[in-house]
């Protein structure tokens, strides 16, 4: 039985990972897979709480399946984005030839 | 420690690695993509360990069969090899962002080794080597599948509309041309 505990711990340093790669790196592609990487992380922890809720099935008793179907959820969406990030992503570097976030500030204040 | 404890910690072990891989190569960002292959690799091992036998093989097709490869495909298209930053702004978000992971990785920590309210536990899929495929086909699969077409219609269309946006979305992206 895998201890509940470390699987949230390694959960919590990946998704840690990931905002110290999505905060201190300023290439766009590194920032779109650091997201990647914190949307995983959240997965893990989704699977790890999801085997502490166990229901009746049969007689047996098994893990009830609602955080899998979440993680499910997770990826469709994570599949979105990237196809929509890196088609953005590319008409920018059509445009700016650049791949530094600093070099795309119309919207910032 | 049991096998599977064990394991747990060796693919634990590898996923960190992959993601600091990821976060501190600065130079070759295919490298980077590969560091982020080996981290989603062993997750969904992990994931096996943890009994989610759909979800592994989801996340493996999906994450280091799909997502990961679009990345690669992009960076070969773009023939981006290096990061390029200015060196003064470079430091001000490595202390910026350092500083706020460390606060949200102790809260975390101190959270998780607080101790969590008494659940009544299941026993673990991963019942030896030997009963991975049966468990796969068997238990699984159907379950997961009546639950996404049962309890969870409606996200489950919701994720179809969300997909069809998208594909709307990048076809326009791609085919624009601004000035």
């Amino acid at each position: 039985m895998i201890p509940v505990e470390h699987v949230l711990g390694l959960s919590a340093i990946l998704f840690l990972i990931g905002t110290v790669g999505a905060l201190t790196r300023r290439n766009i592609i590194v920032l779109l897979m650091c997201i990647e990487l914190m949307l995983n992380a959240a997965s893990l922890a989704f699977v790890g709480f999801n085997r502490l809720w166990p229901v009746k099935e049969a007689g047996a008793t098994v893990s009830a399946l609602n955080g899998q179907v979440f993680v499910l959820m997770v990826i469709v969406v994570a599949t979105a984005e990237v196809a929509v990030g890196l088609g953005i992503v590319i008409s920018l570097f059509r445009n700016r030839d650049s791949m530094n976030v600093e070099d795309v500030s119309l919207l910032k204040w | 420690m049991t096998i599977e404890v064990a394991l747990f910690y060796v693919f634990a072990l590898v996923a960190v690695l992959g993601a600091l891989g990821l976060l501190l190569n600065f130079r070759n960002l295919v490298a980077g993509a590969i560091c982020l292959v080996a981290t989603m690799v062993s997750l969904g091992a992990i994931y096996v360990l943890l009994g989610a036998y759909f979800l592994a093989a989801v996340q493996i097709m999906v994450y280091a069969g799909a997502i990961v490869v679009v990345f690669l495909f992009v960076i070969m298209l773009l023939n981006i090899r290096t990061d390029v930053f200015t060196p003064s702004q470079q430091l001000l978000f490595k202390i910026f962002g350092i500083l706020i992971a460390g606060f949200v990785l102790f809260q975390f920590l101190t959270a998780i080794a607080g101790g969590l309210p008494a659940f009544p536990t299941t026993p673990d899929g991963f019942g030896g080597y030997r009963d991975i495929a049966g468990a796969l086909f068997a238990r699984g699969d159907a379950r997961e599948g009546t639950q996404v077409v049962g309890d969870f219609i409606l996200p489950f269309e919701i994720a179809s509309l969300l997909l069809l946006a998208a594909i709307v979305g990048s076809v326009v992206l791609a085919k624009r041309r601004l000035e």
